[in-house]
């Protein structure tokens, strides 16, 4: 019972956290002080309180993708077992809803992007929709791998059950496929080099673009609906990259919390040395990924 | 070659009768600027002043060996246009239609520039109503037709805190075939206004054409009412001039390059540059007190004077500046990732940018040796001659290259000219114009060539005063480095270019 607490207070408050970890981050490394940690909060309380513009030519599409969307990701994050603790939703095969709860997400936002007619949103939806086709395979084939090293079809059987053992017999395969679930959790949470959340130019956005029309507690929900994909993203990253189990269940949690912060400052400092690729080196790169992750089946399946 | 002895040549900052100007019959006035663009020299401004039967054109050219040459026509009725051998009219011709309301015989793109009324009631180019209101970017534009090609149009309101401007981009999926750029959302009548000067607003006007080249369009103004007076400036005040325009062209060159880094989403360099651009423009008030550089250009000279030590901190603290400034560019330089987006990203070819006639950095970073300071010196550099830095590449690290070493330069340049400052005056009286003279100046902002021309009626006030700023060539090039172009590069192509809206629009 402790454990459903605290997961459903973590999905519910830590996400973003993660966004202000990166950016003050990303402010040292550009020798600024930058926004204060809890910024994204208050950002999100500001547009909670605020009405909403709803451009005449959309339909109830539009006002329900943000809602869906959301919806669809907490579902998700109610899958996903945090710092080695099960989850409060777990059952076999549930690997495959969370794959489905992602796209339908994802359908949705574009969906609710093309209803608004506008050239940008357009594009940002055709991109978006381009580049998932390179990265939703790296995700099915990661959970494929995970689910035969564990012999599980849950996910919280393939990610608790994973011990340091794993890294010591199939390291080669981990390593793959670490790298290549990294290339897909900065590139699903249109981080750079893959996207840059931070720039306000319609035409280079990926991501961003495609809420531009969305305003007030729509776009907060899609803030923070960004910011947990980016929290289970990274709890699924972390289970495969550190499969720590410590004796104490409090431990483990402490545990958790700092490797969540930890990758934050990492994606900071992934951010601040490099800039964006160019949008036609994207696609590359997320091959690459899939190359990557295929070659960790391969070694794992044989 | 019989063309060249058509032409009245002059210096730069020279004045001259409105009389010695050869007057010619239109045909051969507007054969004589084929034959003469054919011959290397370039088109610095072509411009009509419209009268009771039609217009008087005027048309500036610069040449080698230091020259400028002018010659001057009637026209009644309608124009016929040279912009289809002679592209660099392309703009100059449709400006000339809608000032002075005279309609262009088969001008390949005949459009307004502006979308304003001509300066002569009643006449309008395209024949629209009186009472019709015009608003900009208002027309037809370029259409590629297909199914497969969708059309983007972007602005005149951004997202980000720049000028109105309008895009229309004609894409298939990614790749751009064809940008058209729409100005005139800023068209303040700026010409207008200055008809029957100079009064006594014309000096702060002319310090807002561009605000960011504040020094540049002064410079322009005050020499212009110098060679009208038949005076000349104190030595120590061209030297303070010169130090102004390459802090002004510091300021904004460093402000660009962070910029660039800002786009691609580079951020050390983008926060360090933005930074330093701030020293860059603190200097510029140390010379005057405003970071901006209003307030220091006048005619006859500078308004303020820069004390000894005040000069000696100056170097000091450029020499610091220069060092900070390297340490964020070569962080640039050093990056694969940014190198990766500025290699071969808005590449516009050489004989393209000479058909163009484009200027400045934009010029220098396709291989064209053109600038003012060299070509056509004026006040302190006719003294100092400056290191030009030109790149050959034509494309987005080109330009961001050129404009680093042209930092260098200038830097160099403020530390000879901070060592030997001339003594004496800064401000002598700048008398009254001289009747029916016509008076050019050129001066090179950190966007490129600056032209200003003007002519003097019969009682010493402005018949026409023409601005060129050095946006209203370089447009076009922008245009044509997006050609097969990724759309998402876009905001990188533009702002290597970093062209001026207000400056377009006047």
């Amino acid at each position: 019972m402790a454990d459903f607490l605290i997961h459903c207070l973590l999905i519910i408050l830590m996400p973003p956290l993660l966004f202000g970890v990166i950016n003050r981050t990303k402010a040292t490394f550009a020798g600024r002080t930058g926004a204060p940690l809890l910024q994204p909060y208050f950002d999100l309380y500001r547009l909670l309180r605020k009405g909403s513009v709803f451009s005449r030519t959309t339909t109830w599409v539009f006002r329900v993708g943000p809602l869906v969307t959301l919806a669809a990701t907490l579902t998700a994050a109610l899958l996903i077992p945090l710092g080695n603790h099960l989850p409060p939703l777990s059952f076999n095969g549930d690997m495959i809803l969370f794959i489905y709860l992602l796209a339908l997400g994802r359908f949705f936002t574009t969906a609710a992007a093309l209803d608004t007619g506008s050239s940008f949103e357009g594009m940002g939806a055709a991109r978006e929709v381009t580049f998932s086709c390179l990265a939703e395979p790296v995700i099915c084939i990661v959970l494929l791998v995970l689910s035969r090293l564990s012999g599980s079809l849950s996910l919280s059987g393939m990610l608790i059950n994973s011990s340091a053992g794993l890294w010591m017999t199939s390291g080669a395969a981990l390593v793959m496929l670490v790298s290549g679930l990294f290339f897909v959790l900065l590139s699903e949470n249109c981080r750079i080099p893959f996207d840059d959340p931070n720039t306000h130019l319609e035409l280079t956005m990926i991501h961003e673009v495609m809420v531009l029309d969305h305003s007030g507690p729509a776009f907060g929900l899609i803030l923070y609906g960004a910011s947990l994909k980016l929290f289970i993203m990274g709890a699924l990253f972390l289970h495969v990259l550190l499969p720590l189990r410590l004796a104490n269940p409090f431990l483990d949690w402490l545990v958790f919390l700092m490797s969540m912060i930890l990758l934050a400052v990492v994606i900071g400092v992934v951010e601040s040395g490099m800039a964006r690729y160019r949008l036609i080196r994207v696609p590359q790169m997320l091959l690459a990924a899939c190359v990557l992750s295929a070659f960790a089946m391969l070694l794992v399946v044989r | 070659m019989n063309c060249e002895r058509l032409l009245k040549t002059f210096r730069n900052g020279d004045s001259l009768p409105v009389q010695d100007v050869p007057e010619l019959v239109l045909v051969e006035f507007l054969q004589g600027i084929v034959e003469l663009t054919g011959l290397g020299w370039r088109i610095a401004s072509y411009f009509g002043v419209p009268d009771r039967d039609g217009a008087r054109l005027w048309c500036v050219l610069s040449g080698s060996n230091e020259q400028l040459g002018v010659i001057r026509s009637q026209v009644e009725g309608s124009l016929p246009s040279i912009t289809g051998v002679c592209p660099e009219a392309h703009l100059f011709e449709r400006e000339i239609a809608e000032q002075c309301g005279i309609a262009l015989e088969d001008h390949p793109w005949f459009k307004p520039v502006r979308y304003q009324r001509s300066l002569r009631p009643g006449h309008d180019a395209w024949g629209r109503d009186e009472a019709a209101v015009i608003l900009p970017g208002v027309s037809d534009f370029y259409r590629v037709g297909g199914a497969e090609i969708h059309e983007v149009a972007v602005g005149p309101v951004h997202a980000g805190i720049i000028e109105p401007g309008h895009f229309r981009f004609q894409c298939h999926g990614e790749t751009v075939y064809h940008l058209e750029i729409a100005l005139g959302y800023q068209h303040r009548g700026i010409e207008r206004v200055l008809a029957g000067g100079p009064h006594a607003a014309s000096m702060a006007q002319m310090e807002t054409v561009a605000g960011d080249t504040t020094i540049g369009h002064a410079t322009a103004y005050a020499m212009i009412r110098e060679g009208l007076a038949g005076m000349e400036a104190p030595l120590r005040a061209h030297a303070l001039r010169a130090i102004a325009l390459e802090l002004e062209r510091l300021a904004n060159h460093c402000g660009d390059l962070g910029a660039l880094a800002g786009d691609v989403g580079f951020l050390p360099t983008m926060s360090f540059c933005g930074r330093i651009r701030g020293d860059f423009l603190n200097a510029s008030a140390v010379l005057c007190g405003s970071r901006f550089g209003r307030g220091l250009v006048r005619p006859g000279g500078v308004y303020f004077d820069c004390r000894p030590e005040r000069t000696v901190a100056l170097a000091a603290r450029l020499e610091e500046i220069r060092r900070d400034y390297s340490g964020a560019v070569e962080l640039l330089w050093n990056s694969p990732s940014v190198m990766g987006r500025f290699e071969k990203t808005g590449r516009v070819r050489l004989d393209e940018a000479r058909d163009l006639g484009l200027v400045g950095p934009a010029a220098r970073a396709c291989g064209i040796m053109r600038d003012v300071r060299r070509d056509y010196p004026f006040g302190a550099y006719r003294a100092a001659a400056q290191q030009m830095a030109v790149e050959p590449g034509g494309d987005v690290l080109a330009r961001a290259m050129l404009r680093w070493k042209e930092s260098l330069a200038s830097l160099e340049f403020l530390k000879e000219q901070l060592a030997v400052l001339p003594d004496g005056e800064t401000l002598l009286p700048c008398g009254a114009a001289q009747t029916e003279m016509i008076s050019v100046a050129l001066v090179e902002g950190w966007r490129g060539e600056i032209c200003h021309v003007a002519i003097t009626d019969s009682s010493g006030k402005f018949l026409r005063y023409k601005i060129k700023d050095p946006s209203f060539h370089n447009w076009n090039g922008l245009a044509m480095a997006l050609r097969n172009e990724q759309i998402s590069d876009f905001p990188l192509c533009n702002k290597s270019f970093n062209l001026s809206y207000c400056g377009f629009d006047l």
